[in-house]
């Protein structure tokens, strides 16, 4: 076990910056996600950890040692792939066993690694069949004992759960994070499913376009994301930008500004934070505004409402029974207590296209 | 309903089956009934001649050794030229397949193509230029070479298998291509993952699932090499006598056509043998 330690990688595919100058340390033993939408340099930063890609300037650092110039074979790392990358021609038992042939440990203690490796994560009865005898869920459960049998420092996961469909997805990220304090290994995990990141790990890097804008536990990152990027992508975000902002004070609406926002500072509301009324809230310490409810989507338990403000969109999600029964077209307020009211810092790092 | 839907099933299968099945039958199989026929008779039943039903040809094929020591010959041919495009294919189907992509790829390819598009006995011709003595090799080593070198592969075995190698490379590198290509490079990259250097995922992973595709190949390369006779009549001159040459000359130049269609039968059942005998481990082997 070691902790992993990426400091201003930069990473450069013929024009395209695929890293620039990324930094981030994943203290030992901890559970990380990378995330970000497609081509944000999440999988290629993953890749360079591991070693499949070199980087043209930075240093990476598995334990103490300096892995720059240290190919993926030599680095001791585990890795489980997308679409679990499983030898077709081995048994389950033969390919969970494969690093550990590599490594020459002798065919008795290969055997007891391998039923160790199984047992962990619930396949005991299974080593004697072949990959495609085994349904999703079983194969992805073979790729990661596979990738943890060798005991590496480090467990890579790229986008391992996007296979699965969603009621499976979510019984194996409880089986990830249980087999993950078990053996107590760093865990570094590409995902594209905020809320996957948000539900495992304890510290959340979120890239675009190659730079690192945000790295932090899940909790501060949604509460505090340091630009309407980050506010967006992880969770949802209602934004009240500056010059809107200064608007949206006419026409009954009344927005408690927090001490450190001036007029022209854009703002975010997360639409759980939001609730609906058909009169004028009362009270001084309370934000609000008047709206206009374009749509009702109901989804079990919560429902959506989109608004407008002008021309402003605003989404609210609430419990369902919290929503008064108003017909789509209806006037109603909005409010917010103050403390829910984000300030977005300006001209943060992640927002230079470049 | 279902009834209905199997009908139509049926009709569709045998409609898009039929052309081909129909083709075979009249182009290959009447033919080679007809062989069969001929090769029981003691002469070709064409004009006046006296013929009766006989198993003298294949009679003929263990009365002497000769035969038996020619389709040796001709198996031995058939397992070098096997093994030498396999070892020159195999590799370069490898490099097609997973490192280079694009444009130089198809460039690439075309070359390996070419022998197909060209005549074979224009082909054949050429390695005659290249290998005899004074010829375009002999020439090319004493320019480059700070001393003289005597080449005249001409009439001797290396020459057959050149030529044959040539012809044949072809099906062994596209059966390997297309059988690396299926290859997900995400198994190679968990390979190196877990330590495995290159010769290890070579022989562990690339082989082995690469493995259909190149005994695709190299049956495709053995069994016509067996009974070739171009090659060895024109490059092999008088050493390239091999069963595929005696077959040939029983039907243009002896003009006994019984004896010819019964040494035929003989090597396309040893030829069956052989894959017969041979697939069980080969099975095995790609499990």
């Amino acid at each position: 076990m070691a902790d992993v330690s990426v400091q201003n990688v930069t990473k450069t595919f013929g024009s395209l910056k695929a890293l620039n100058d990324v930094t981030m340390h994943f203290p030992d033993g901890g559970f990380f996600a990378l995330l970000g939408p497609s081509g944000s340099g999440k999988t290629t930063l993953l890749r360079a950890i591991a070693g499949f890609i070199f980087a043209d300037s930075g240093s990476i650092h598995i334990g103490d040692q300096s892995v720059e110039h240290i190919p993926v074979e030599k680095r001791d790392i585990g890795m489980m792939f997308q679409n679990y990358a499983l030898f077709p021609n081995m048994t389950v038992a033969d390919n969970v066993g494969f690093g550990l042939r590599v490594r020459k440990v002798g065919a008795a203690e290969e055997r007891r690694r391998v039923s160790e490796a199984l047992e962990l994560v619930q396949l005991g009865q299974l080593g004697d069949r072949k990959p495609h005898q085994l349904s999703g869920g079983q194969r992805q459960r073979v790729a990661l004992a596979r990738a943890i049998v060798t005991n590496p420092k480090v467990l890579l996961l790229d986008e391992p759960l996007s296979a699965l469909d969603k009621s499976l997805r979510v019984d194996m990220q409880i089986e990830l994070k249980r087999i993950q304090r078990e053996i107590g290994i760093t865990t570094i995990f590409v995902t594209h499913d905020q809320e996957e990141a948000l539900t495992l790990s304890d510290k959340i890097g979120i890239l675009r376009q190659g730079t690192m804008i945000q790295a932090g536990p899940p909790r501060e990152v949604y509460n505090n994301p340091v630009d309407v990027f980050t506010a967006e992508f992880l969770g949802e975000a209602n934004i009240l930008t500056g010059q809107s902002g200064l608007a949206l004070s006419s026409g009954g609406a009344d927005i408690k500004l927090p001490h450190s926002a001036t007029p022209q500072s854009t703002l975010a509301v997360r639409p759980e934070n939001m609730s609906i009324s058909i009169s004028e809230p009362d009270g001084d310490e309370i934000s609000k505004l008047p709206a206009t409810l374009v749509r009702r989507i109901f989804a079990g338990a919560m429902a959506t409402c989109v608004l407008k403000h002008n021309d402003n969109t605003f989404k609210v999600i609430a419990r369902d029974q919290d929503i008064p029964d108003l017909p789509e077209g209806g006037e109603i307020w909005l409010s917010w207590k103050p403390e829910h009211t984000i300030v977005v810092p300006e001209g943060s790092v992640g927002f230079d296209p470049n | 309903m279902s009834t209905v839907l199997a009908r139509q099933n049926r009709l569709k299968i045998v409609s898009l089956l039929s052309p081909a099945y129909i083709w075979l039958t009249v182009a290959i199989f009447l033919p080679l009934s007809a062989m069969l026929y001929f090769s029981f008779l003691s002469d070709v039943p064409f004009g006046d001649a006296e013929w009766h039903y006989t198993s003298e040809n294949y009679q003929a094929f263990f009365q002497t050794s000769t035969y038996a020591t020619l389709l040796w010959k001709s198996i031995k041919l058939g397992l070098t030229v096997t093994v030498i495009s396999v070892l020159v294919g195999f590799p370069c189907a490898y490099v097609l397949a997973k490192a280079i992509k694009g444009k130089s790829r198809e460039a690439l390819f075309l070359l390996v193509i070419l022998p197909f598009w060209s005549n074979s006995l224009v082909r054949i011709f050429c390695w005659a230029i290249v290998l005899r003595g004074n010829g375009v090799l002999e020439l090319g080593l004493n320019a480059i070479l700070p001393f003289e070198v005597d080449v005249n592969l001409m009439f001797s075995t290396p020459a057959i298998v050149i030529g044959l190698v040539h012809s044949y490379l072809p099906y062994v590198i596209l059966t390997s291509y297309l059988a690396l290509q299926a290859i997900d490079d995400n198994l190679i990259d968990a390979a190196r993952s877990m330590g495995a250097n290159k010769l290890t995922i070579l022989w562990r992973v690339i082989l082995p699932l690469s493995l259909p595709g190149l005994l695709a190949g190299a049956v495709l390369i053995f069994v016509p090499v067996v009974g070739s006779f171009m090659e060895p009549r024109i490059l092999g001159g008088r050493v390239g006598t091999y069963f595929g040459t005696v077959i040939e000359d029983q039907f243009v130049a002896v003009f006994n056509w019984p004896l010819g269609a019964a040494l035929s039968f003989i090597l396309l059942a040893v030829v069956l043998v052989i894959l017969a005998t041979a697939s069980p481990a080969l099975r095995r082997a790609q499990t």
